[in-house]
């Protein structure tokens, strides 16, 4: 999906935990989430922690659709 | 006799499905589940099976491979099997992570088996031998004989042919080769430029492999003046799944209306929940944000980072979903987002 989406010439970011997967089937932008059935957010945390994590992976997510890549990309993220 | 060792996930080592897909990694000193399959047909004995949880090594892979690997340390084994993972791509992950590192650090021989569809082919198919497996357990007999029967090969010495003909993907390897038949390199590389010439069909001794990567497209210079629109292949649906999308092997997707909500409401509230049957959906169905995050991108918005969040949000089932189908609704989706003037997109996937 994430390869027709860029086919069309709209920059898109995908979001996944596994990243090896997601280079393989062609995402050029690629922010890492921390894992499958939670992707932005472990039940086991605090609600906060929860909200702090997604709010800044997303906010990186943003960022990667700002910035001019030249190969395959995953963004670093901080929390 | 020989000594194998097989690789299997928590669902084949017979400890449970999705509900244990976090399980840590770990070894019996006997066959389970499959690993019997393998010991009735292999010319050697299965003396472990080692059994880990396919998002164990989905999330932890580093640690994952150096708990395997210190397990093994000890051990002695001629042979090492994965799988077969069929067409579960975390699990065909998981068999070409730990069966790479396996080979790497015992150079023993590494078998596994997965449905071309599994990306876990193209990862690691470079790594260890990768036989074309069906696309369900309902294949495990068909391919684990398969991979056996090769495995038994290796065992007793026998000679080893090229991967076309021994059935494996082709690994990009090349050894010096004479064909039975003794034809010299020049006289065939003059046959193949005589047959191109001519526009006749030839076979190329070095095929390039083809990559089908997408030109990277231009960053949005100002993120406050676009919409943004969110996708996920984590199966996020209204309760009642209106568009009926399967929970594997997709056709369908979906597009659901969130322009006057700040964040998704959860299954309890009876708005949102998860219908993907490739994940444990409690932590999707409590807090389907997690999947989507609409609360996330709605305060963007709010501070004027972007322009706007998309009033749709589109869905699909990312589990056993053909390549083909997902490029079919990927373009569709496509379609839609170009039309309304969306101009850029974050995808969640699962």
């Amino acid at each position: 999906m994430v390869k027709e989406i860029e086919r069309a010439g709209i920059p898109v970011v995908q979001m996944a935990n596994l990243i090896p997967v997601a280079k393989t089937v062609g995402a050029n932008r690629m922010v890492p989430t921390i894992s499958i059935p939670y992707p932005l957010g472990d039940p086991s945390t605090s609600e906060e922690e929860q909200w702090k994590l997604r709010y800044h992976r997303v906010g990186v997510a943003l960022d990667a659709l700002t910035t001019d890549i030249e190969e395959q990309t995953v963004f670093d993220v901080e929390i | 006799m020989s000594k194998a060792i097989v690789y299997l996930n928590q669902f084949f080592g017979q400890i449970g499905g999705e509900d244990v897909a976090d399980h840590e990694p770990e070894i019996r000193d006997k066959k389970v589940g499959a690993a019997m399959l393998y010991d009735q047909l292999l010319d050697a004995d299965v003396t472990h099976t080692i059994i880990c949880g396919d998002n164990f090594v989905g999330s932890k892979e580093e640690e994952a491979i150096d708990r395997i690997l210190g397990f093994l340390e000890d051990k002695e084994f001629d042979i090492f099997f994965a799988g077969p993972a069929f067409q579960a791509g975390r699990y065909g992950n998981a068999c070409g992570a730990i069966g790479k590192a396996v080979k790497e650090e015992f150079d023993v021989p590494v078998i596994s088996s997965m449905n071309e569809e599994n990306p876990g082919v193209d990862m690691y198919k470079k790594d260890i031998y990768i036989f074309p497996g069906g696309q369900s357990a309902a294949k495990m007999k068909d391919d684990v004989t398969k991979m056996v029967e090769f495995g038994n090969k290796i065992l007793n010495g026998e000679k080893l042919l090229p991967a076309e003909e021994e059935g494996y993907f082709i690994r990009g390897i090349r050894h010096q080769y004479f064909l039975p038949d003794e034809t010299p390199a020049y006289e065939r590389a003059i046959d193949m430029l005589l047959k191109k010439i001519n526009n006749e069909e030839y076979v190329s001794e070095l095929p390039i492999p083809e990559l089908d990567t997408v030109k990277i497209a231009d960053p949005i210079e100002d993120l406050s003046k676009i919409t943004v629109a969110l996708v996920t292949s984590g199966g996020i649906v209204p309760i009642d799944n209106p568009d009926r999308i399967q929970s594997a092997s997709a056709t369908r997707w979906g597009k659901y209306y969130i322009d006057d909500v700040d964040q998704l409401q959860n299954r309890r509230q009876e708005a949102f929940k998860t219908i993907h049957a490739g994940y444990d959906p409690a932590a999707a169905d409590t807090d389907p944000n997690r999947v989507v995050p609409v609360d996330a991108m709605r305060k963007y918005e709010e501070v004027g980072k972007i322009g706007k969040l998309y009033k749709y949000f589109y869905s699909t089932v990312g589990t056993g979903t053909t390549q083909g189908e997902a490029a079919r609704m990927g373009q569709e989706i496509t379609e839609e987002l170009l039309e309304d003037g969306v101009q850029a997109v974050i995808l969640t996937s699962t």
